[in-house]
């Protein structure tokens, strides 16, 4: 035991000795960990927030019936449902809004509500008396109750089953406070007495299915898959971090481990000191990198909050929980990326023999070989990937083919840059010796420009996906919302009276009608329109048969979104069961729907479906006269708020909010080129050290030691640079294999990939800071380094 | 026999099929102070490697107070070592990140052999104490290899191995470094086998023997 603690003070002691080195390695440890971890906790807390808004009122369970037209139900029709013996129970949901705050107010009915949508008034834990007797009760979340809130509301609970920004009251006091006395919707329960016939007989109220509400949250699938990859990607490039700075530590302690070992200490006294000092200083790292984590999630996560609500619509807290099992889980991510970037580093202790030469820099001159092997799997990685990307199948090949292109450019770097190096022109004695030795320094350097590689091309990678999914995204606005107004009316008639009314004001007026129908075994929707340049100039259609919107005007051709197409493998030209079959026409890209659609002309759609009622319409007018318009039609009609739509209002909300997003991925993209930069450092501020020996007999025979930390610095940036340029094409790729194989097989629908010059030139810039910042410390401390130092380098040389 | 401290019995060793030493034999005795000289590649630096466990014969015995350590397995080697040896080398192979004082007393804090007093002593009687706050590569040369000294010392082995202990050292300052470490090995009757390439260093030494070509010459 004394021998063990004689052996693990004296390996430690190394870091004392350098704190500099000791600070990277954490630091490296604690990145790692606060990336992966706080990506893990941003993604937990909003799943968490689904989860809990779906359990308080079970939406995604029960089936609900709902006005046609979105207004409430009239008293009369709930009580009728009742009396005839139906379970179901009223709802009355709205929003409270004033200067101080808004809140969502879902007043329930807790004695008919079924079990399902009781949410916690019924827990036991709420004075019911109170809950039912005016001023009421408001149950909310302590985020919530903290948070900005309308004035003069009555007292509130505490309860953590309750949607964010959101509270649960009786249904009367949800009356009183939003002035409303009919259900905005029923709950039905979702067994109703035997006996009585469905309830889509007994009521005109449209049925809104448990599952159709979901569309959505298929996109918020893809927002934290984003996450996820991203900080997956940060994990690993930390991890290069680390796997730098233990492989050089140990590096540096050969010869300490030489004399430990000479001096009588065993082999495996001498590995066991050196886990457990692993050990300690992961779990320490492991601790800040979990706050550090914790504290980047909470900085994201009111941004990843306006995100959510805005884009897709869903509820969650701008606010964080600890969560001890998130906690935990993070450390031990962190003692195994420190074991296995600790591997290499132990085998080649275990390896060395007691009786090899001092050689601080063995590595490098072992890794001829190494980087031989290194580029000839990155061959092979790069031949498994392709055959993945041409040939596989599911997101488990697609994310195989992500991870053996990104392992198989890092192995490949370094023999890239060596070739690159070695075809450079050279110009004098000084030029030859500098390109020499950064060829010379590459191996000591490569797992730091390793990490910088993977750190630009996820950069470039994501920031093409996500590029290409804004532009995208505006696009599919344009084509959804290219109407300005739209219009829902109360039923067939007011819908005619509406636009008998409007007609001779606006440019076109464009029926909305739709009918759910299964294809191919699953729930779709049909949508019939008019022919209209506003589709004819608006619908991008991925791929077309000859002359295809002449063809859906005559009613004998059909257009499909592109998930049925993928999922069933059509194209035009095949047939679609449909209306007795009928020919495609035309495939559209239709993202976030998890469903097949189908478009059909207007005529074709009211003869398969003659029973549709008719009631919602598109607006075509000035966008300057839009505004006008809805309030002219809110007033005279007396039509609610949400009856009538302006889209360029929405477009510009949702764009602004996806703009939101980026501000979240720019944020991880900074941090990822962060944790590379500070890899380089680790790296340089190592090798500074152990280059002395190179650079002494520079400085002697008349180099100055300015000129000398200029060739340092100016070495960096140009690697930086030659980094940067293998990165583009490999970010390139990365992104085909989000948008093109990722994608597909996650959600069904495919983005086109577009290229954005302007961000890597930023990015480049960034990569050249990065880089830059990284050597500055070494290269100052290279110019001010006391001669003396040098000249010792010649008295101690071995 | 019972003063026979080292006893190197016909030692044979080769590298990549090149032989270094071809029958050597050589017997220290307990308190003896042994010089083994010759030229560079004569297989000096290995033959006192093999003696300190090192490294392996080919063939041959390597017989430490009775054992024959050239057929223990590496870690009853590694023990030999820490109990019995105490190692000096030409580069000092100091802990560069422990101080004087820490690398003073780190063989005899492996061997649990720690005696404070003893340490403190040594470092007075070397001119060291003074210096024991210091790092290795605040001190010079001699400096260094005092330290060396001190620990090869400080856990009271009953061998010294000493490889060219003065070779970085100025003649004056290598002088007092040897009279120092003769000084030391008296006082604590360890057995002393220490290479050098000096005649006149060598001739300080109770006995001399000399290796050429990877075999002895009596000197």
């Amino acid at each position: 035991m004394n021998m063990l603690y004689t052996a693990l003070s004296s390996l430690s002691s190394h870091w004392r000795y350098r704190p500099g080195q000791l600070a990277m390695l954490a630091i490296g440890l604690a990145l790692a960990t606060a990336l992966w971890s706080g990506v893990q906790a941003i993604n937990a807390e909003a799943r968490a927030a689904y989860d809990r808004a779906a359990a308080t009122l079970g939406q995604d369970q029960l089936t609900r019936l709902e006005g046609a037209d979105g207004r409430p139900i009239p008293l009369a029709t709930f009580l009728a449902l009742r009396e005839a013996g139906y379970l179901v129970s009223p709802v009355i949901s709205g929003e409270l809004r004033d200067a101080e705050g808004r809140l969502r107010v879902l007043g329930i009915d807790p004695l008919t509500a079924p079990a399902a949508a009781q949410g916690p008034a019924l827990d036991g834990a709420v004075d019911l008396a109170a809950f039912f007797t005016n001023p009421g009760l408001l149950l909310m979340t302590e985020a919530t109750a903290n948070g900005p809130l309308p004035a003069d509301l009555p007292p509130s609970v505490l309860s953590e089953n309750v949607p964010p920004a959101a509270a649960i009251t009786d249904i009367s006091t949800a009356a009183r406070l939003l002035g409303q006395n009919d259900p905005s919707y029923l709950l039905a329960a979702p067994v109703q007495p035997f006996g009585l016939p469905p309830l889509s007989e007994a009521t005109d109220l449209r049925i809104r299915a448990p599952d159709t509400a979901n569309d959505i949250a298929r996109l918020t699938d893809s927002f934290h898959l984003n996450l996820t990859a991203f900080g997956l990607l940060s994990f690993g490039v930390g991890l290069f971090i680390v796997h730098a700075a233990i492989g050089l530590a140990f590096e540096q302690r050969r010869a300490s481990v030489r004399t430990l070992r000479a001096l009588g200490t065993p082999l495996r006294t001498v590995l066991l000191a050196l886990g457990i000092e692993l050990a300690v200083i992961a779990f320490i790292a492991g601790l800040i990198g979990i706050a550090l984590g914790y504290l980047i999630a909470a900085a994201l996560m009111p941004g990843v909050a306006g995100t959510l609500r805005g884009l897709y619509g869903a509820e969650i807290e701008g606010v964080l929980r600890f969560n001890p099992t998130w906690a935990l889980s993070a450390l031990v991510i962190t003692w195994l990326g420190a074991a296995v970037a600790a591997v290499q580093a132990m085998v080649r202790t275990a390896q060395m023999p007691l009786l090899a030469p001092a050689l601080p820099r063995a590595w490098a001159q072992a890794s001829g070989r190494t980087i031989r092997l290194q580029a000839l799997a990155a061959l092979a990685l790069f031949a498994l990937a392709v055959a993945l990307a041409f040939f596989g199948q599911g997101l488990i090949a697609a994310f195989t083919c992500l991870a053996a292109l990104l392992i198989g450019a890092a192995f490949i770097l370094p023999a890239l840059m060596t070739a690159a190096l070695n075809i450079l022109p050279t110009r004098g004695a000084f030029s030859s010796w500098v390109l020499a030795d950064t060829r010379q320094q590459i191996p000591g350097l490569s797992l730091a420009l390793m990490a910088l590689l993977l750190a630009l091309s996820a950069n470039i990678g994501v920031s093409t996906m996500v590029g290409s999914f804004r532009s995208t995204f505006i696009g599919w606005l344009d084509q959804r919302l290219a109407s300005e107004l739209y219009v829902t009316a109360a039923d067939p008639t007011e819908a005619a009276a509406l636009i008998a009314a409007i007609e001779p004001d606006v440019d076109a007026i464009l029926p909305i009608v739709s009918a759910d129908q299964r294809l191919f075994g699953r729930a779709a929707q049909v949508f019939g329109v008019i022919d209209h340049p506003t589709y004819r100039e608006a619908w991008p259609l991925l791929s077309q048969s000859p002359d295809p919107w002449d063809a859906l005007a005559t009613g004998n051709a059909v257009f499909i979104n592109e998930q049925l197409a993928r999922r069933e493998n059509l194209s035009p030209g095949d047939v679609l069961p449909l209306a007795g079959g009928l020919p495609i026409a035309g495939v559209y890209s239709d993202y976030g729907n998890p469903n097949g659609q189908a478009i059909v002309s207007l005529n074709r759609f009211s003869e398969t479906y003659p029973d549709t009622q008719f009631f919602r319409f598109a607006i075509r007018i000035d966008p300057s006269e839009a505004p006008a318009l809805a309030t002219r039609l809110r007033e005279e009609f007396n039509l609610p708020t949400e009856a009538v739509t302006n889209q360029a209002q929405v477009k510009a909300f949702s764009i602004d909010v996806f703009d939101q997003t980026f501000r979240v991925t720019g944020a991880l993209n900074i941090l990822t080129l962060g944790v590379a930069g500070i890899a380089l450092l680790t790296s340089l501020l190592t090798l500074a050290n152990l280059r002395l020996p190179q650079l002494a007999p520079l400085w002697a025979i008349g180099t100055s030691r300015a000129t000398l930390a200029r060739v340092e610095l100016a070495r960096a940036l140009g690697l930086a640079l030659l980094t940067f340029l293998f990165a583009l094409p490999v970010g390139l790729a990365l992104a085909w294999i989000l948008l093109a194989l990722v994608n597909v097989e996650a959600f069904g629908w495919r983005l086109p990939m577009q290229l954005f010059p302007s961000d890597w030139a930023r990015l480049f810039a960034l990569a050249l800071i990065a880089a830059g910042l990284a050597a500055l410390g070494p290269a100052l401390r290279l110019a001010r380094i006391p001669p003396a130092r040098l000249t010792q380098i010649f008295a101690q040389e071995r | 026999m019972e003063d026979t401290l080292l006893d190197l019995q016909d030692i044979r060793k080769s590298y990549d099929a090149t032989p270094v030493l071809a029958g050597v034999s050589v017997r220290l005795l307990a308190g003896e102070t042994l010089a083994l000289t010759g030229e560079s590649g004569s297989g000096k630096s290995t033959l006192l490697h093999l003696a300190g466990g090192l490294d392996q014969p080919d063939s041959g015995q390597v017989v430490l107070n009775g054992r024959d350590i050239g057929q223990m397995d590496d870690a009853a080697r590694a023990e030999a070592r820490r109990l019995h040896i105490g190692l000096i080398f030409q580069q000092f192979n100091l802990v560069p990140s422990l101080t004087v004082a820490a690398n003073i007393a780190l063989q005899a804090r492996l061997a649990d052999r720690h005696d404070a007093a003893f340490c403190e002593h040594l470092a007075e009687r070397l001119g060291l104490s003074d210096l024991t706050g210091r790092y290795p590569e605040q001190l010079s040369g001699g400096q260094q290899q005092r330290v060396a000294i001190a620990r090869a010392v400080a856990s009271r082995p009953a061998l010294i191995l000493a490889d060219e202990p003065t070779g970085n050292l100025d003649e004056e300052t290598g002088d007092t470094v040897l009279s120092l470490l003769l000084d030391l090995v008296s006082s604590t009757s360890a057995g002393l086998l220490m290479v050098t390439h000096s005649t006149r260093l060598a001739g300080r030494l109770s006995r001399r023997i000399h290796l050429s070509r990877g075999a002895l010459e009596q000197g």
